[in-house]
């Protein structure tokens, strides 16, 4: 039944997830390990031993980049979570609470957006006091607004369409009449929306940690790493910030890929404007 | 335009600008709240690092202007009467006036944004198209593969890879500073401004041109499968016509209020670029005035920025009302009713 795109997709889907899982368990298995200094190995260049060579302090730096991606992840997860339920309530409130609510929600969209992202993650690091309360926090208070629109939007939509409209006729309470009809439509749009929104997640709190505004210097996160490899570029270890670097490329692109694949596995209709378009 | 459609463009930026302020009165109430809630002390942080460059006349006389002792209210009201007079306060870190430090330090800024904001706008918009005329060949998998990748790499990122092939293995460009070291502001010539916002200007423009290329594609694509350029093809007009008389109109529209909708996102990538390349801007300026606890200059920047994206959305607006001929019929049908 299934076509050859769907399988392809569905495929592709399940290696991303199941890469980027084994990412995150190695790096917590390799926490340890990131955190060993060993001055007999120090800057060690790539070699068979220490595949992404070794830093002033002759840490390996697989370990330590499998460990800050892993806590990168893990971050991006949980904030990206917080956001989307945010996204989700405000998004539905919006829709079904009235034209007050409505435009009391889209001015503070507005308002969010007003402000350069990093900015206003910046303030809120600076308003909890700095450190990984402040990253987290302001990853998963700054990132709903675009999802917040596509919710709305979809609830609106589907509140005029036929089907509810009809359900609700035949006597159906608004409760039920939503659980039915507007659930199913609902999740696979908050599903992609949260796959989706991973990859900024975990951008902005690469980002700010970088600037040493989010997690400790003693933390092996991304951003510390690469934070710290700018010192040592000018004398040559350009290791410390070429693999990490590709590292977190490739684990966003995998995360924006993989949310591309599952939109198109649950939306398909719109995947196949080529053919019906 | 008739007078009609002029004065319903007047009340249409006039709608808009009320917003507009309502907004940054709502940044301004936000950016406050987030700051007073810290638990940093901004005078303890600061009487801390320059403790013995700080008179106690100074600290009092601080200590006064944030007003220590009120509560939050009634010193948000006491900011923004003096940043309505102009007065946005003294830096903590630079000791001169906010906005002095913030006109000097967005001048460097606009010079990098300006530049990366036109580069990555004509090139987005160039691509965009080739990859729709390309549908489906190299041309176009190469480009969006180049989108898709630049969109999924950090800025910051970008900007260590570029210092490390350009400056360090190749040493084209200089490491860092908008100017040279220990050089006079005024022997500084175009050249060196030029040479050493290059790198910084560089990164910005690769990573925002996927966003107005992706979108200039589909647009593009889109218009190419409309019934009009259909019928162009068949009066035999060429690929290039058809692109120059149907296309670019309904392309270039778009494109441009997404250019103008993404200078937050530009402003946002100048803030870890211009510290990767230690270039004086506004962005580098958040950053310290963030980690040196600055309250009235991050303020101050906060404010300013939010100006700019503002400024740039309502100018989308307006641009829009303007090009856009159904914003026209739309005034003549309020006439006509």
């Amino acid at each position: 039944m299934k076509n050859n795109k769907q399988r392809q997709a569905a495929v592709f889907f399940s290696a991303a997830l199941l890469f980027l899982a084994m990412v995150t368990a190695a790096g917590v298995l390799c926490r340890e390990a990131a955190l060993e200094t060993d001055f007999s190995r120090k800057n060690l260049a790539p070699c068979r031993e220490y595949w992404f060579g070794t830093d002033c302090m002759g840490r390996d730096m697989f370990a330590r980049t499998l460990a800050g991606l892993s806590m990168s992840i893990r971050i991006g997860l949980c904030t990206a979570g917080v956001s989307a339920c945010l996204a989700l309530l405000l998004g539905v409130a919006a829709a079904v609470m009235g034209k007050a609510a409505d435009r009391v929600i889209s001015f503070l969209i507005d308002t969010i957006m007003g402000i350069p992202h990093l900015l206003l993650l910046i303030l809120i690091s600076y308003a909890l006091g700095k450190g990984f309360l402040g990253v987290a926090a302001g990853v998963a208070l700054t990132h709903w607004p675009s999802l917040t629109r596509v919710i709305r939007g979809e609830v609106l939509q589907l509140k005029n369409s036929e089907f509810y409209q009809i359900s609700r006729k035949l006597g159906w309470g608004r409760g039920q009449a939503a659980a039915r009809h507007m659930l199913p439509h609902l999740v696979p749009q908050f599903t992609v929306g949260l796959i989706l929104m991973f990859p900024h997640a975990i951008l902005h709190e690469s980002s700010i940690t970088f600037l040493g505004f989010g997690l400790s210097a003693k933390q092996p996160a991304i951003g510390v790493i690469l934070s710290e490899s700018m010192r040592y570029l000018i004398t040559g270890q350009w290791w410390l910030a070429l693999f990490p670097g590709i590292m977190l490329v490739i684990t966003v692109l995998l995360f924006d890929r993989a949310g591309n694949a599952l939109r198109g596995l649950l939306e398909p209709m719109e995947n196949r404007e080529g053919v019906y378009g | 335009m008739t007078l009609a459609a002029v004065n319903r463009l007047i009340i249409y930026a006039a709608k808009k600008a009320v917003r507009m302020a309502a907004l940054l009165v709502m940044v301004s109430l936000i950016t406050f709240g987030l700051i007073s809630a810290s638990p940093i002390d901004p005078l303890q942080a600061n009487a801390g690092q320059a403790a013995g460059s700080m008179s106690q006349e100074q600290l009092d006389r601080l200590a006064e202007y944030w007003g220590v002792d009120e509560p939050p209210v009634k010193r948000y009201i006491n900011w923004a009467g003096d940043v309505l007079k102009g007065d946005m306060g003294t830096s903590l870190l630079y000791r001169r006036p906010v906005t002095e430090v913030i006109s000097q330090k967005l001048f460097n800024s606009l010079f990098l944004l300006v530049i990366s904001w036109l580069v990555s706008g004509v090139l987005g918009v160039f691509l965009g198209i080739l990859a729709a005329l390309y549908r489906g060949r190299l041309a176009d998998r190469l480009i969006r593969g180049y989108a898709l990748l630049t969109a999924s790499t950090p800025a910051f990122w970008l900007a260590l890879l570029l210092l490390l092939v350009f400056s360090v293995w190749l040493k084209l460009f200089p490491i860092g500073l908008s100017v040279p070291i220990g050089m006079e502001a005024a022997q500084v010539t175009a050249a060196d401004r030029l040479r050493h916002a290059f790198l910084p200007a560089l990164t910005l423009s690769i990573t925002g041109i996927s966003g107005t290329a992706l979108h200039t594609r589909e647009k593009m694509i889109d218009c190419l499968e409309s019934d009009y350029v259909l019928f162009a093809r068949a009066r035999g007009e060429s690929r290039w016509e058809i692109v120059r008389r149907h296309g670019l109109r309904n392309v270039l529209l778009p494109a441009i209020t997404l250019q103008f909708a993404s200078i937050s996102e530009i402003i946002g990538g100048s803030v870890v670029v211009e510290q990767v390349f230690s270039y004086p801007g506004l962005g580098q300026a958040a950053v310290t005035a963030g980690t040196g606890s600055d309250v009235p200059l991050l303020m101050g920047i906060t404010m300013i920025t939010a100006l700019v994206v503002f400024g740039g959305n309502f100018a989308a607006d307006i641009l829009y009302g303007i090009i856009d001929p159904r914003m026209r019929r739309g005034g003549e049908a309020v006439e006509e009713q």
